[in-house]
Parts: structure tokens; sequence; C-alpha cells
């Protein structure tokens, strides 16, 4: 019975040991309220910019800790969130429109250590403060809107192909129902709409008289229906939040319809709605071709740049962006790069007419955007906000445009998905409603973490010296494992990414008792051993042995229960499962296998007569 | 260093009928009072919103109250939260103001007090947590049934689960009469003593399969008595240190962990009796006996020329 341990077993656990000491490190560094300065669109970064920063700060007397060159931008680095406020303001306004300048919370690790892809551990809101809205996107409107859409169409498609039908209604909560006076008109008016609305299932059945046919959306047609509202919704958020100025927003999928949003750091939760509920939007407008474009602005139009030249618009709109319910980039029919760009939800008709009317002459796509700045008047903070318009295509028309049309002659590929994200993030996908949130103050975000801090080390402590006193020995070793428990917790947890809360420092408590079980387990079954005679060094083997089935047991039905808690639970709940799921793995090593290294290290290969075990 | 004499002979199934008793009537209570006082659900489960302020000196509550009537709030509901400076606001959701218009709107009612935390919930969020709250208990005991009646044998597995079921009801049972407070956190508590007790139920299990292995002759009572002795002393000393730890959690970790700890409490102190004396005799009510763990036993001897 060798209670040995070979070379490479002890090195590969020392190796761990370091991994784990080098990937759980960076938490003790601690982080620097900084400002976040980087570049949009042309502009770049460069030592102009610096200089400029250099001297707003000088001037107006703000201490900073560090201004630091990276390769996307500048890093400012200050002593307190104060400072850090005024310094944002101040650069904001000094570098003007087109950089962005954004809060950021920059972690002091080391360069080395960001090198191996060792970061500290993300805290949650509860730990750091912030801002959280968990978002309901209203699928079902959008559906609706689909279907308003496809009616006209489906109306329009029936009168081309002369087909006569008594009446066309939408039917609750979804479908549309035709009825025809006979099987002969239902039969062809059937094989003529699913040439052209392949999405939807459509149904036979008679009723009163009458001969009815029923279209209702695919499930999978429903289904990235409401994939793609949640996409674009994410997507439009995400750009919008640099706006905001914080850098470490957080957009979620939760579930099928909801989008989790979590703002660390910010405390102006007014300003941060605003930000979420606005959308920019796009509107379609014709060129007005009857004036001279660089003569006196006519009444009815406008006057904008775009690429250099002066275009002038026509004020109406024949087209608005909550009309466009779809836009990819595409390929036209001879090849060339081209966005194809489906309708629903009104105004297509007029959009239909207007176009036909306007055959060969040039339209332009123009980008609104409402920004809200944020000024300080008379000490108090006022949002303001003003509209932005801006010319994104102008393509000339080459036919009477339905609900599914191309913009072709875009250029590049890239441009045309360029043009083709601008659509998406333009059009009011789908109305969004605030469903939850919450909001934490800074300083408690900050007497959280030392409430955390210090229930796990008086708890840690008691343990510790319980183990001490009744097992000596063998308690200090497990003593050892605790702590390296700990740290491998903190690393992998640091590794994953996985963001701590203030549950989840109850689970480290509590795994600090649940990682003590293993050892009693076995102390106890090596206490039990000896007392039967059996010679310690086979004592020890056959507790380490006997015990083993049993910890694992034990385990993996805690481990059940934690994984149920992780796929059920949300948000602060779901912290706690993640760290109690990695807190029983972690536990099962080190208290198996680093107690049993410590152990063959201290007694194997010895003639021990006595083990210090407490009895 | 040792606590317990290592041959306690305490002869724990012989009063099972008593701790069964014991144990119903423990239930009964809880359900009453489940029944009679209902749960106090936090604000996870029921919407609304929850502003939490801080004064500078202990507020008069009578006077925040006042103000709030006079801002409109006549439903607020104000308490003590954590320190004597510190007051929680409920509300249960307004249809016609935004959370925005909430929050100010409050603040500005209360003179003085510095808005620490808000938390809004939709109702409808509530609801799908209170329903993802009760699927993951019935998910988290069906699949530890599963898992023993796949490592040990069915009989363990339904009394296991009944034992297990047993601690959460005479948890809710507390928190009903003394009108906790249950919210999310609570729940994850809640699933934290299952999994608890289940490992305490598991250790007990092992050894008892191993006695019936070895001791040929015994019947199931007396092997399950020497079970439950035998890891006494590992049960109680673990339940001590967990409960150490919660301990801790319930002083230093702060009002927002509250639910937590008293839920672990509970649970460790409840999940050790029931491991004790409710699962094994739950297994011998069955009618647990060594051939439904040796099945091998029977077959070797009849093939014996």
């Amino acid at each position: 019975m060798q209670n040995n341990y070979p070379l490479w077993k002890n090195l590969l656990l020392l190796g761990l040991l370091l991994i784990g000491g080098i990937y759980a490190v960076p938490n003790l560094f601690g982080d620097d309220p900084s400002v976040q300065i980087s570049a949009l669109g042309a502009k770049i970064v460069d030592d102009v910019t610096t200089q400029q920063v250099r001297q707003v700060l000088a001037t107006d007397q703000l201490k900073y800790a560090k201004l630091e060159q990276k390769s996307d931008g500048l890093l400012v680095r200050f002593f307190d969130t104060d400072t850090q406020l005024k310094g944002r303001d101040a650069i904001k306004s000094s570098l003007g429109e087109n950089y962005v300048v954004a809060l950021n919370l920059a972690s002091r690790t080391p360069k080395w250590l960001q090198v191996l892809g060792a970061y500290p551990m993300k805290l949650g809101l509860d730990l750091r403060g912030g801002v959280h809205f968990l978002l309901e996107v209203d699928i079902d409107r959008m559906i609706k809107a689909r279907e308003e859409g496809d009616v006209r169409s489906i109306v329009d498609h029936l009168r081309e192909a002369n087909l006569r039908y008594v009446s066309l209604e939408r039917v609750q909560p979804h479908g549309i129902v035709i009825s025809f006076r006979d099987n002969a008109n239902m039969d062809q008016g059937q094989n003529e709409l699913t040439k052209y609305f392949p999405d939807y299932v459509f149904t036979k059945f008679t009723a009163n008289n009458a001969y009815k046919l029923q279209l209702m959306m695919e499930e999978s047609a429903v289904f990235k229906v409401a994939d793609y509202a949640i996409e674009q919704t994410m997507n439009t958020l995400r750009n919008r939040v640099n706006e905001l100025g914080v850098s470490e927003a957080l957009v979620q999928r939760q579930g099928v319809n909801h989008v989790s949003v979590d703002f660390p750091g910010i405390q102006d939760t007014a300003r941060a709605k605003e930000i979420i509920g606005k959308t920019a939007t796009l509107r379609f407008q014709m060129v007005d071709v009857d004036h001279d474009q660089s003569g006196d602005v006519p009444l009815g139009s406008r006057l904008y740049d775009y690429e250099g030249r002066h275009i002038l618009l026509r004020d109406q709109a024949i087209l608005q962006g909550n009309s466009i319910t779809y836009a990819t980039s595409s390929f036209s029919q001879d090849g060339r790069p081209a966005v194809a760009v489906r309708l629903g939800g009104g105004g297509e008709s007029i959009f239909h007419r207007v176009t036909a009317e306007n055959i060969g002459k040039p339209m332009a796509v123009v980008y609104v955007e409402t920004k809200t700045d944020q000024h300080v008047v008379d000490g108090k903070v006022e949002n303001v906000s003003r509209q932005e318009e801006r010319i994104v295509s102008v393509a000339t028309i080459q036919s009477a445009l339905g609900n599914s049309f191309e913009i072709t002659g875009l250029g590049t590929e890239q441009y045309a998905q360029d043009l083709a994200l601008l659509l998406r993030s333009g059009a009011l996908v789908a109305p969004v409603n605030i469903v939850q949130e919450l909001t934490v103050g800074p300083s408690m975000g900050k007497a959280n973490i030392q409430k955390g801090i210090i229930s796990i080390a008086v708890g840690f402590i008691c343990v510790v010296l319980f183990m001490a006193f009744y097992y000596r020995t063998f308690g200090l070793i497990t003593d050892i494992a605790l702590f390296l428990n700990l740290i491998f917790m903190v690393a992998i947890l640091s590794i994953l990414g996985a963001t701590l809360t203030l549950p989840g420092m109850a689970g480290m408590v509590l795994t600090v008792g649940l990682a003590v079980d293993s050892n009693v387990l076995i102390y106890e079954r090596i206490r039990e051993e000896l007392r039967n005679g059996v010679s310690p060094q086979a004592s020890i083997y056959a507790g380490y042995a006997r015990a083993f089935t049993t910890i694992v047991d034990a385990n993996v039905a805690t481990l059940i229960v934690a994984i149920v808690l992780f796929a059920l639970g949300s948000g602060a709940v779901k912290g706690f499962a993640v760290v109690l799921t990695i807190g029983l793995m972690t536990s099962m090593l080190t208290a198996i296998v680093f107690t049993r290294a410590i152990v063959n290290f201290l007694y194997g290969h010895k003639n021990v007569k006595r083990l210090s075990i407490g009895i | 260093m040792e606590f317990f004499s290592h041959n306690t002979k305490f002869d724990f199934m012989a009063q099972r009928k008593w701790a069964l008793w014991f144990s119903g009537i423990l239930l009964l209570f809880s359900l009453g009072a489940l029944l009679v006082n209902g749960l106090n659900l936090g604000l996870d489960f029921t919407g609304g919103a929850q502003l939490e302020f801080s004064y500078q000196n202990s507020p008069d509550f009578v006077q925040v109250r006042q103000q709030l009537n006079q801002a409109g709030f006549t439903d607020a509901v104000v308490q003590a939260y954590g320190s004597s400076k510190d007051v929680l606001i409920r509300l249960k959701p307004h249809k016609q103001m935004t959370q925005q218009q909430l929050t100010s709107e409050v603040a500005q009612a209360l003179v003085g007090a510095k808005l620490q935390r808000v938390e809004y919930i939709g109702p409808q969020v509530g609801k799908t947590l209170v329903t993802n709250g009760v699927l993951a208990i019935i998910m988290a005991l069906l699949g530890t049934m599963i898992y023993i009646a796949f490592r040990f044998e069915y009989r363990f597995a339904v009394s296991a689960v009944i034992s297990l079921i047993h601690d959460p009801i005479l948890i809710l049972g507390i928190f009903a009469l003394f009108k906790v407070e249950f919210d999310l956190i609570g729940l994850a508590a809640l699933l934290t003593v299952i999994g608890y007790s289940l490992n305490d139920t598991i250790v007990v299990y092992d050894r008892v399969r191993e006695n019936f292995r070895k001791m040929r002759k015994a019947s199931a009572v007396e092997v399950l008595n020497l079970s439950v002795n035998q890891t006494l002393s590992r049960t109680i000393m673990i339940s001590g240190l967990t409960l150490t730890v919660v301990l801790s959690l319930l002083i230093f970790g702060g009002q927002m962990l509250r639910g937590f700890s008293l839920a672990m409490i509970i649970g460790i102190v409840i999940g050790t009796y029931s491991s004790i004396y409710v699962a094994g005799a739950l297994a011998i009510i069955f009618g647990l006996d060594r051939k439904h763990l040796i099945p091998a036993d029977k077959v070797l001897v009849d093939n014996m020329p």
C-alpha cells in the first residue's frame, strides 16, 4: 500500500496551483475610475488629441493618476469618481462630436497578467452600483404589423390576377381569412398566393356556403420574426450605449422575448431610459429635381449635404422607417451588391403610388437621429435633445415599389451591408416595455462588497480553527486545502468572466462549509480504521479509498440541485448557482487530491507509528 | 479530540414512530401556518417597486408615512431595513406612472432621505419567477430521486425524497408563522437546503449499504441503527460547521441576504434531524431489507450443487 504520489502527479498539482494563483491574483489589484476616449468614424486618436486632453485636464485642475495610450484610444485614470465625472465632462466638451468619451473602471492588473488573459472577476450590479433593465419586446405587435402589410399585398396580387373574392379579413389572434364565392376561385387563389407568401400555411375550409382560405404564419416564420426583432433591438441598444458614456454595458438576450441591459457604474436612470426608449428613424424622400441645387431653397424642400454635394429634398416623406420590417444585403439580378428591403405595417400603398409616378427619378434615404446631451444649467442637470438628419443613400427609382423591393447600384458589398445595417437600426422594429428595473447606488455597492468579504473571512476562520483543533495535523492540511479551494474558485470565476454578485459571495461562504464535509468523511474513516487496529499507512489508504464513493455520490446530488438552480434561476440567483457549482467541483479536487498529496508527502514512505489526527 | 464517543449506541430506529409523529405534527403546523398567514412573498414574486432610503438620523415612521400619503402614495408600506437609519418603501405596481416618475416623486416626498437602491419588477416577471421557482423545486426533487434510485435502490429514493420534501415545507411554514419575507434568494436557499440535506442522507445510505454487505445476520433495523450511529459524529459536526458559516453570513452579510441566511439555518437544523430520523425510518417502513441491496446473494446459493 503505497501512500505515494509519483513525481509527475505532484508537479501537475503544483502546476495547477500556479495557474490558479495567476488567474486569481488580478482580483487583488483593484480598479481605477477612468475615462476612455476613442474616435468615431474617420477621426483617429493621435498625439494632437492627447495634447488636447492634457491641456483640458490641466486647465480645470483635474488631477489624474495616469494617461495611457492604447491601440484603440486613450485611457485616463483618475483617483476618485468625482474627478472622473468632471474629467469626462471636460474632455467631452473639449473634443466634441467625433469622439466617444466614456466612463470606465479600468483594472490595475499589470500588463504581463493581462497578456496571459488574467483579469479580475466582473462585479455584479449589487456590488458595483449601476442600473439594470429588463425589456420585453412586443413580438405580438410585430407579427400583427407584418400581417397588415401582407394583407395589402394580398389585395394587390389578387387584383392583378383578376381573382374575385368576397371578403378578406384578419382574425384574432393571428391569421388572415379570404372568402371566395366558389371552389375554383379558391383553388386559383391558393395557387397564386402560395407563390408570393411562402411563410404562410394555407388551409381550405368551407363555412356558411362560402369557401374560405385561411393563412397562418408558419411557426418557423414566427420564430424568425421574433428572433429578428430581438436581435435588432439588441443591436440598436448596443449602438446606443456608447452615447451614454458607459463602455461596459451588457446587452443580453433572456429567454424568448426579453432583453436585459446592464449599465454598471452610472447613476442617471433617466438618461439611461431615454437612450433605451428612443429610436432613430428613417425617411424616404424624393429629390427635388425641379429646382436648382445651388439657388435659394424653395418652400417645401430642404438642403442636405451628401458626399460633398448639395441635394435638395422634398420635405414630404413618402415612406417612414417604421414601415421597414426587414433589410438585408444581397445581390441583384445582375450580380451587383444590393439591399433587399421588406415593408409592413402601413404606408406601402402610398409608397407604391408615388414610386409608380416617379419612375426614373432619384429618391433619398434620410437617417434621423435624436441625440440627447446633458448640460448643467444653473446647477441642475438637464437633458437637451436635438434631431440630426443625414442622407445615407440616393437611388433612382426603377419601377413601382411594393412591399418588397431592392435598392441597387450601390457600388461595393461593404456599402450594401452598411446600408442594410442602417436601415435595420433605423427601423422601429417592435415596441419595448421596461418590465424590471434595478438601481443600486455606488456606496451601497462598496458596502455590499465589504459585507461579503467579512462574512467569508469570519466563516473561514471559524472553520479553520475548528479543524485544526479537532483533527490536529490533518486538520491543518484541510485548512490549506480550503484556502486553495477559495483560490481555485476565484480563478475559475475570473477565467470564465462570470459575474460575482452578493448571493455569489454567499455561495462562497457556503462552499467553505460544504468543502469541509469531504475531508471530515475521509478523516472519520481513517479514525475508524485506526480504532480497528489497522496500521497508519493502511488506514490512510483505506480512508481515502472508502470515502471517495461517498463523497462523489453526495456531491453529485448537490450538484444536480445547483444545476437546476442555474437553469431556472435568473440574475442574482444564477450567480449563486454558478458559484455553488464551481465551488463543489473545486472542493472535490482540493479535498481529495490536494490533501492526499500533502498527506503522502508528510507520511508516505515513512515508518509512522501514530497519525496526528486527533485521536 | 472527540466530541462523541465513537461507540454511541443510540437506538434511533426504536424511536422512529415518535419521530414520524413529530414530523407529521410539524408538517401539519407548517401547512396550517401557510394557509392561515400566507407566505409573505417578496418583491421578486409579487411585482411592484421597492425603494431603499437612508437618513442622517433615524427617521420618524409616522412622518414618513404622512409624507408619502400627501404625495398620493396611500398604499405604501414603510419598514425598517437593516440599521435604524435605513427605510424600505414598498409600493404596488402603478399603472399610470412610469418607474422613473415613481422614483422621483417618492424621493421628492421624503425630505432628507438619500436614495440607495431601487428595485422595480413588473407583475409578469414576478409570475414567471414564481413558476420557475416551483418548477425548480420539482425538478430538483425528481433529479435527485432518479439519481438515488440509480445509485442505491428505489425504496431509498422514495424515502429520501419524502424526507427532502419535508424540509422545505417546514422552512416555509416557519417563514409563514413569523411573516418573514420570502424572496428569490430565499428560494435559492431552499434548494440549497434540499441539496445539503440530500448530502447527509446519502452519507447515511452509503453506510447502510456497506453495513448490509458486512453484517450478514443483522436485521434491517439493526443495520440502520448502526449506520446512523456510525455517521452521527460526522453528521453533527458538519451541521455545526455549516451552521457556523451561515451564522457568519447572517450577522455580517447584511439585510439583503437575511432571507437566505434564515432559510439556511432553519434548513440545516431540520435537515440534520430529518437525515437522522426520517430517512432511515421511512426506508424501514417501506420494507427495506437486505435482499433489496444484495440481489446476487440468493442466486449464488441456488446455483450451488
